[in-house]
Formats: C-alpha cells, sequence, structure tokens
C-alpha cells in the first residue's frame, strides 16, 4: 500500500520500526499536497522545509535509539490556519491576517512538535471559523475530494478535505457549532469535538470563545483518539481547559474495534430527523442504527424538546462573543492596515481597514452580535439565548439518565454544490442544525463516516454525542461501528 | 472655549440655592508583581513595550488568566471598606474601540462586583466624622497610554501621529464607587477631600498600592451634580476625569459647583459630560460630549472561569487586614499621649501614618514627630508637595534617627544626610558614606585639632586651665570648623576640659 494511503497508527508503527522514516512519510505526502493541492485547495501554506527538518529530527531521534516522543512521532500532520504557529503565517482565511506572522505558538501547536508530530502546513477555512462550506475563505474555497464541484463542508473544510484526498493522515481542526463534524461527514472522514476544555484553546484565534473547542481529525477512529490524547489535557494559560485527565479514548477505541457494545444504551434523538433531512441521509443513519442493534446495542428514542432552539440561540451567542473577539483587528498593531497616509485620522483607519480586511460573513456576524448585546436588546437576545443554552444542556442530561451516548445524522444533508447556498445564510446555518446542541452544552461530539447515500453516492455522517469527559464513550461505539461497517475512504475517486 | 464664557457663581450663592450632590470613582493599580491576567511585571517608568506578551498586547489567540493576588487584594479592600464580598461573581467585557486598548475591550466587571455595600468613615478637619457609602469596588484591568504627537491640545484629535506603550496595559484596577453622597452642603468640597485621603491612608495601611496620585496609581473621577433647594430629582451630572491630587480634588467639586450654578441660574442646562481638570487653573473644560449614554455592550468574560472565593477563605484575609487608620489614630493618640487638637493636626498635615511607619520601623516616636512635623514639613513646604510625597520612606527617617542615637550623627549631620536622601543619593548609609558625614569620633584626631587650637588662641587656654569652663566654647567652634562640623560637640568640649586641667 503507498505510504500517503495508511493509517497514521501504522505509519508511526513503521517508523519507529525503522521500517520507513519520517522524511520518506513526510516527503510522500508533501509530493501528494504537489500533485492535487492546485484541485482541492486544502492548504493556504505549505512549509516543507519546516516539515523535513521536523522528519529528520524524528527520524535522528530514532537512529540514536531514543523512544518515540508520542505513539505518532514522526507522523505528518495538516494544522487548521487558525492556531498561531511561529514559524508559519496564521491567517484565519481572512485578508485581515495576511501574512501575519504570530511571535508565540498556540499550546496546541506546542503540543504536536513536542510529540514530534511533522507539521506539513495550514489548511484553508472560512475566515475566522464562520461558515459551514469553506467558500467564505478570503483565499478562495476548498474543493471535496468526493467531487470537485462541492463543498467540503466548514469551517474546517481544509482540514477534512487534506484527509480525504490523501494529503495528510491527521490534522487540526476546531467546532464552534460543527466545523470539524459537519466536515468530516461530508468528507467521509472522522472528526471529533471533544468536550468543551479537553484542549487548549491557548493561541487558537477566538470566534466565539464559549463554544470554540479544538479537536482531532482523521481517517480512522483509532487515529483520531491517538491524536486526541496528544493535544488534550489541563493548560495553566487556558482557564476554561479542565483540570482533570484526559479521558482515555485510546483504549476506548480499542476495546470498541473488538466489536461488541453489549450493555451499551444508545439514544436516537427523535427531533434530528423529518422535514430537512435528506432521504439518503436518513437512510443511512437508520443502517447505522440497525448496525449498532446487531453489535449489542440497546437503542432507545430519546427526547430533547428544545434543541429546536439550538439554532437560533447559536446564532445570537457565537455571534455576540465573535463581535467582541474581532473588535482587536483594528490596524493598530498587526495584520492589514488601508487608508494611513496622512489624510485619515485614526479612527477612520480602524474603521476603514475593518471595511477592507472582513468578508461579508463576519461582518454579518459582527453586526448581529452588536446589535444582541446592545442596551435594550441584550435581554430580549443574548439574555435569553444563555436561558435556552441552559434548557439545552437540561435536555442532554435528562437524555443521559437514560443512555451512555446519542446519536443522529450530524448533518442533514451530503455535500451541496459550491455556490448553491452562498447567497441564502439561512440554507447555509441549517448545516450545522444538529451539530450545535453539543457546543451550547460543552460536551462532546463526534463524526464517522456512515455509508454513502443512495441518492447522490456520497458520505454520510454518524454523530455520536457523549456528557462532558466521558468522551471515551463515543469513541468506543464509533470504533464498534467503523469496525463492524468498514469505512468509505477507499471509495473515493482517484484524483 | 468655553471655559472662558462660563459664569462662574460665587460659592455662598450656589449654597443659599443649591444642593451639591456628589459621586466620586477612585481607581487604584495594586502593586502586584504581575499584571492582572498575565506574567509581565507591572514595574513603572519601563521603556516603552518592554513589559508586554500575547495576552496583555491582545494578540490574536491569546487567553487571560486570573492574578490570584489581583484577587486578594480586592478581598482585602472590600473588607477593609466595610463591604460584602460576592460569594460568586464574574468577569465582563465592556466593549469600545481606543488604541490605547489592546484588545478593544476592557475585562471588568459590571453587574457583580467582588466587593459591594460598604462604607467609609471620613474625618473632616473639625473632627466630625462623615460616612461615605460604599456601592462597590471591582477588578478591571488598565489600559495603555497614548501619546499624541503634534496638533494643539495632546489629544488625538489634530494631532500629526500617535505613539503607544502597553507596559500599563492589563495592570490591575480596582475601582471604588461611592454611592451618592448628599447632605454635604457647604462641606462637599472638604469631604470629597477628606474621602479621597482617607481612602488613600487606607490604601497605604493594606499595603496594596503604591497610591501615588501624581503617578496615576492612584485616579479619582468627581461627579457632580446640583439640586435646587427643596427639589427631590438629581440634576444632571458632570464627570470630571483624572483629577490627580487631593488639592485638586477640593477645588474640582468647589468649581464644578460654581459652574454649575451659573449655567442653572442663566437660565440654562447642564451638559452630561466629560470634564478635564486643569491643575493651572483649577478649573474644568469640557471633554467628549455624551449625546447619548455610551453603550459598551458588557456581557459576561467567556475567557475567565468565574471567581467563587470561599467564606474560608475571605475569613483569612479578613483576619490578615492590618489596622487601620483610623485604629492606629486611636492607639497613637493614648500611646503618644497627644490631645485630639494635637492629634489633628498631625493628621491634617498628613503626617500621622508616616510618623507611624517611622515608630514601625524603629524609631521613638517624639524624634519621629520631631523629624516629620519639622524638616521634612519644611522640605515639602519649599518643594510644593504633600509631606507624602518627598521622596524618602518612614524607614529612611528612622535609620537616620538611629545614626543619631548611636552618635555616628549629629542632627545638623543628620539634616543633610536627609538632603542627600531627598536629591537621590540612596540610603541614609550610603549618604553618609558618598558625602562623608560620620562623626570624627577618633579622639587622636580631634586632641590635635584642640591642640591646634588652643595654640592659636592661648589667652583662651589660660583661661580654661583657670577654671572659666564656660570659655571653652571658642575652642570648640574652632574645632569643629577644622573638622567641617563633623565632630560631637559635647565630646570635644570634654576633651578641651580633659586637655586644660
Ligand atoms: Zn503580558
Amino acid at each position: 500500500m503507498s505510504i500517503i494511503r495508511q493509517t497514521a497508527a501504522d505509519l508511526a508503527a513503521k517508523i519507529h520500526s525503522g521500517e520507513l522514516s519520517s522524511v520518506e512519510v513526510t516527503q510522500a505526502h508533501l509530493d501528494r499536497i504537489a500533485e492535487v493541492d492546485s484541485s482541492v485547495h486544502a492548504f493556504l501554506h505549505v512549509n516543507a522545509e519546516g516539515a523535513l527538518k521536523a522528519a529528520k529530527a524524528v527520524d535522528d531521534d530514532i537512529a540514536a535509539g531514543k523512544a518515540p516522543a508520542s505513539p505518532l512521532a514522526g507522523v505528518p500532520l495538516a494544522l487548521k490556519d487558525v492556531f498561531t504557529t511561529k514559524d508559519m503565517p496564521t491567517t484565519c482565511g481572512s485578508k485581515m491576517l495576511e501574512g501575519w506572522r504570530p511571535p508565540y505558538d498556540a499550546t496546541l501547536t506546542r503540543k504536536l512538535r513536542e510529540a514530534g508530530i511533522v507539521i506539513l502546513g495550514k489548511t484553508n477555512m472560512d475566515e475566522f471559523a464562520m461558515g459551514s462550506s469553506t467558500e467564505n475563505s478570503a483565499y478562495g474555497p476548498t474543493r471535496n475530494p468526493w467531487d470537485l464541484d462541492r463543498i467540503p463542508g466548514g469551517s474546517g473544510g481544509g482540514s477534512s478535505a487534506a484527509l480525504a484526498a490523501f494529503e495528510a493522515p491527521l490534522s487540526i481542526g476546531t467546532d464552534t457549532g460543527g466545523s470539524i463534524r459537519q466536515p468530516g461527514a461530508v468528507t467521509g472522514t472522522v472528526g471529533v469535538k471533544p468536550t468543551y476544555g479537553g484542549v487548549s484553546r491557548y493561541g487558537l484565534v477566538a470566534f466565539s470563545s464559549s463554544l470554540d473547542q479544538g479537536g482531532p481529525c482523521a481517517r480512522t477512529v483509532l487515529d483520531a483518539a491517538l491524536l486526541h490524547e496528544i493535544i488534550g489535557g489541563h493548560d495553566p494559560l487556558d482557564s476554561t481547559s479542565i483540570d482533570a485527565p484526559v479521558p482515555a479514548v485510546v483504549e476506548a477505541a480499542r476495546l470498541g474495534a473488538q466489536g461488541d457494545l453489549t450493555g451499551v444504551r444508545v439514544g436516537v434523538v427523535r427531533e434530528f430527523s423529518g422535514d430537512g433531512y435528506a432521504g439518503g441521509v436518513e437512510r443511512a443513519f437508520q443502517a447505522a442504527v440497525s448496525q449498532l442493534k446487531a453489535l449489542g446495542a440497546e437503542v432507545i428514542e430519546v427526547s430533547c424538546p428544545n434543541f429546536v432552539y439550538a439554532l437560533p440561540a447559536y446564532y445570537l451567542i457565537a455571534p455576540s462573543e465573535c463581535s467582541s473577539n474581532l473588535a482587536r483587528f483594528d490596524a493598530m498593531r498587526y495584520g492589514l492596515r488601508v487608508a494611513d497616509d496622512g489624510a485619515h485620522s485614526a479612527e477612520e483607519v480602524m474603521s476603514l481597514t475593518r471595511e477592507a480586511g472582513f468578508g461579508a460573513e463576519v461582518k454579518r456576524r459582527i453586526m448581529l452580535g452588536t446589535y444582541a448585546l446592545s442596551a435594550g436588546y441584550y435581554d430580549a437576545y443574548y439574555g435569553s439565548a444563555q436561558k435556552v443554552r441552559t434548557l439545552i444542556t437540561q435536555d442532554f442530561t435528562k437524555a443521559f439518565e437514560q443512555v451512555d451516548v446519542l446519536v443522529s445524522p450530524t448533518t442533514p444533508t451530503t455535500a451541496f454544490k459550491i455556490g448553491e447556498r452562498a447567497d441564502d445564510p439561512m440554507a447555509m446555518y441549517l448545516a450545522d442544525l444538529c451539530t450545535i446542541p453539543s457546543n451550547l452544552a460543552g460536551n462532546a461530539g463526534m463524526s464517522v463516516p456512515c455509508g454513502l447515500s443512495d441518492e447522490d453516492g456520497l458520505p454520510v455522517g454518524l454523530q455520536i454525542m457523549a456528557p462532558a469527559m466521558a468522551d471515551d464513550r463515543m469513541y468506543r461505539v464509533a470504533a464498534a461501528y467503523e469496525a463492524a461497517a468498514g469505512g468509505v475512504i477507499e471509495r473515493a475517486p482517484q484524483l | 472655549m468655553t471655559t472662558n464664557t462660563v459664569d462662574l457663581v460665587d460659592y455662598d450663592e450656589v449654597l443659599e440655592k443649591f444642593d451639591p450632590v456628589m459621586g466620586l470613582e477612585v481607581h487604584v493599580e495594586l502593586h502586584t508583581n504581575t499584571k492582572m491576567f498575565c506574567g509581565c511585571p507591572t514595574t513603572f517608568g519601563g521603556e516603552p513595550n518592554t513589559q508586554v506578551c500575547p495576552t496583555c498586547l491582545g494578540l490574536p489567540g491569546a487567553l487571560p488568566v486570573v492574578n490570584k493576588i489581583g484577587v486578594e487584594s480586592a478581598i482585602r479592600i472590600g473588607l477593609a471598606l466595610n463591604c460584602e464580598i460576592a460569594e460568586w461573581c464574574r468577569f465582563a467585557r465592556k466593549n469600545y474601540f481606543y488604541p490605547d486598548q489592546p484588545k478593544n475591550f476592557q475585562t471588568s466587571q459590571y453587574d457583580e462586583p467582588i466587593a459591594f455595600n460598604g462604607y467609609l468613615d471620613v474625618e473632616l478637619d473639625d473632627g466630625e466624622i462623615f460616612r461615605v457609602e460604599i456601592e462597590r469596588a471591582h477588578m478591571e484591568e488598565d489600559t495603555g497610554k497614548s501619546l499624541h504627537v503634534g496638533g494643539a491640545d495632546g489629544r488625538i484629535h489634530g494631532a500629526d501621529y500617535s505613539l503607544l506603550d502597553y507596559n500599563r496595559a492589563g495592570v490591575p484596577l480596582i475601582e471604588i464607587v461611592t454611592k451618592t453622597i448628599e447632605g454635604t452642603g457647604e462641606r462637599a468640597p472638604e469631604v470629597a477631600r477628606a474621602y479621597v485621603t482617607a481612602l488613600r491612608d487606607l490604601l497605604r495601611a493594606l499595603d496594596v498600592s503604591d497610591v501615588r496620585m501624581d503617578q496615576g496609581s492612584m485616579r479619582c473621577d468627581v461627579n457632580l451634580s446640583l439640586m435646587p433647594k427643596g427639589a427631590t430629582v438629581f440634576g444632571t451630572r458632570s464627570e470630571t476625569k483624572n483629577v490627580n491630587s487631593l488639592r485638586s480634588v477640593e477645588r474640582a467639586v468647589r468649581y464644578e459647583m460654581s459652574r454649575h450654578a451659573g449655567v442653572l441660574l442663566s437660565g440654562g442646562s447642564v451638559v452630561q459630560e466629560t470634564r478635564h481638570f486643569d491643575e493651572s487653573d483649577g478649573s474644568t473644560r469640557s471633554g467628549r460630549l455624551k449625546e447619548t449614554s455610551e453603550d459598551y455592550r458588557y456581557f459576561p468574560e467567556p475567557d475567565l472561569v468565574p471567581v467563587a472565593p470561599s467564606r474560608e477563605w475571605v475569613e483569612e484575609l479578613r483576619g490578615t487586614l492590618p489596622e487601620l487608620p483610623w485604629q492606629m489614630r486611636n492607639r497613637v493618640q493614648k500611646e503618644w499621649n497627644l490631645s485630639d487638637a494635637e492629634l489633628r493636626d498631625l493628621v491634617n498635615a498628613g503626617a500621622l501614618d508616616l510618623i507611624a511607619a517611622t515608630v514601625k520601623a524603629g524609631a521613638p516616636s517624639g524624634e519621629a514627630r520631631s523629624w516629620w512635623v519639622a524638616y521634612l514639613t519644611q522640605q515639602a513646604n519649599t518643594q510644593g508637595v504633600d509631606l507624602a510625597d518627598l521622596a524618602i520612606t518612614p524607614a529612611q527617617v528612622a535609620r537616620v534617627i538611629a545614626l543619631v542615637a548611636a552618635g555616628d550623627l549629629t542632627n545638623k549631620l543628620a539634616r543633610q544626610v536627609v538632603d542627600g536622601v531627598l536629591a537621590g543619593e540612596g540610603e541614609p548609609d550610603a549618604v553618609v558614606e558618598s558625602r562623608g558625614l560620620k562623626v570624627v569620633s577618633d579622639d587622636g584626631a580631634l586632641l590635635a585639632a584642640i591642640d591646634e587650637a588652643l595654640a592659636a588662641q592661648p589667652d583662651v587656654a589660660d583661661k580654661i586651665r583657670d577654671g572659666k569652663v564656660a570659655a571653652a566654647g571658642a575652642i570648640v567652634g574652632a574645632v569643629m570648623k577644622t573638622t567641617k562640623g563633623q565632630a560631637d560637640a559635647k565630646r570635644v568640649r570634654e576633651l578641651i576640659i580633659q586637655r586644660c586641667s
């Protein structure tokens, strides 16, 4: 099997045993990027030199007889361009930060480096992680390797497309309302949103601080679990990171892969079906539920009545926080600056820069959020949305009294065509209907490939949700399902 | 300029027709070692932008972490102000755009302050106690500093360019807000000054801040409005910003009272606005117009977890409260045997705390009092600064007193040592060394000088030998002259008499 089609776990084993070198593996992926990325456009920046240097360091350590720095040492990875990196630009898909080189590494970046993981480059994304299609990138859209005319999901379309196009065996995404899980679903890859606070946000350029969560993306459940344990854990630099051991997700994935779910209670969320769900998605999902039963799981239907209010609540909370988080982009210290010609005041330079630097969707959300936080509107909008958030958390709490995990389709449809929803924000927002509740509650959620739609032959995602800090439960179920149903990625068209 | 067209009403007339209503907001920079939300140092006066990091520069991705000492200081201040301490409270973002604000929001507290509902009893000049009710004390971060270059008035509008220094950005601040202060009548300016003075002394006793108004580590905003006699509704207020000395607080209140009255009596209405105090003539001038009240779009800071001080911790901190200024006053009055009037004089001179601190540093109370009320008060008057702002600490004064007691310095030399310390020449011992001020205590050297003097004035020498001891004064004078005043006159006299007997 060619290097690029292997799993991260296999590549790591071969690198650590000396069968392959990290440099070989890294070079194979750099070659693949050179070959296909002009059509996929998963990457905004490729750091060939830095990657090969990091790979060489791993090889040197192994040659010197040192133990590998981590179970994934030497394996290449694609990093979403929303994490700061000292040696690469960090643009967040925005003109506002074009060419910005952060003076510091995100905690996650540092952990990757310390684990000997080779960072190939930075991946494309919707501007400041706002979007579900990667069409909002200021640097042009990423294309879905399954069909280059379709979107790869968003905001982390670049990270998932890189996996589906075999440009990297591992990638990192961030999930504020589904930006890891929805791209995973529509590209036939695995995407995990860990429990809020499970992975440090220090150095993750904030969209919505109370919702943003970095997490692992891979082509297999085990690979995601291995990466999860490396990036997870408490960070004293992030006050909201949880001071507890990382859930034992690798062990759970290995246990699940044995194929027995006896005693596991699985809840099907009643509210996530019906109108707006594509037939091919619903049928693939039902087949997955049957598969879980066949593996021994006890499946019941549960109701989470407040989940229907999740989308409107999200579109008040996330824009509110974003309007404040993005206020710092004012041309004074870094990033874009326009109209600095002596004829304009500082205030005008700030305003004109923001006018020129932000795209339409970002502006839309800044305006929404500014409005929602305004005096006289705060209680009706932001305040009400926070109440809904509490109700959704209560729905989860009640559901998890009955079941161990919840399942639903990850997204109501398969990948839509590029441009199809570009002028219809409401239709675009619906892509995150099923994923948003986990963000609002701060729970764990993941998407695992669940066959292809019988309507269009495109990948469908199975979403598995677990209580906070019980991420291991969903890995167990996902690994069991994956072992039984098989992945879909080998069926992706050859690019 | 609006200031030129203002009709100021005579103060007595203001009081005939109106009652003043005040609110005072005091910002205090804590002297924690590190900033409120990052590990950068807080020292004053560093090279611009050398005390910064991703967090206090607001770089994309950086996050805040609460400084526990900052919270501890806030709780101690709250307790000392007789406040309730919140069991659970959050930080909030105060959103507004300004270049010295790295994130374009200030991390502050809004409707959940750490401390609330307290009071401070303030002693007025005649000894009357006035209770100022405290609305709240909350934690926040300071902004950076802007320097607007060019333009007429050093403000951003009209400047050629502006320089930004973020060293101060993120330094912990406590904002202490009074409830509305009513019923002061003519004493409003005095109450305002007395309150800020009492607060400064309290914060100094708590050792939480440098409370240097001249360096901006304590800043006062004065809200003032007038209410026609008999009215029940408050008038429109003005907010005078950054009043930077105790005296200015008093002047600002008095000026605004006269100005408001002028506007109201001429049939106008007071504009709700921010005003700037002008130290040079004691006036205020119009700043930002507040046509609509500014909308800061406060919301709970999602990057920080709530602060939930346990009751045990709060009680533990209550146990660390030092003797507070009024407690100290009662104690020293007894210990030093002072009359009420003597005590009040010391308080009014701003000397009491300094004397007490000097005593605490080991000096006898009599000497400590005499240094602060005599020589040091003189020096403060000469320099035109408050006694507390003299560049000498109580510990340094205590050291000088100890050197005198040990016979290493005469009183005259001691004053020169103090002058050296005030001139920035370092610690007293260093000044003694560098200025060569040590008493000549070597008898050999003194005897040589005495013999020389006796030889030069044989007639005086004879008188002394004849038992006319009083004549020794002339020889003592001559010896002091040759030793440049660095001899102990008493010892010299002893030696002369020995020599001539
Ligand atoms: Zn800092």
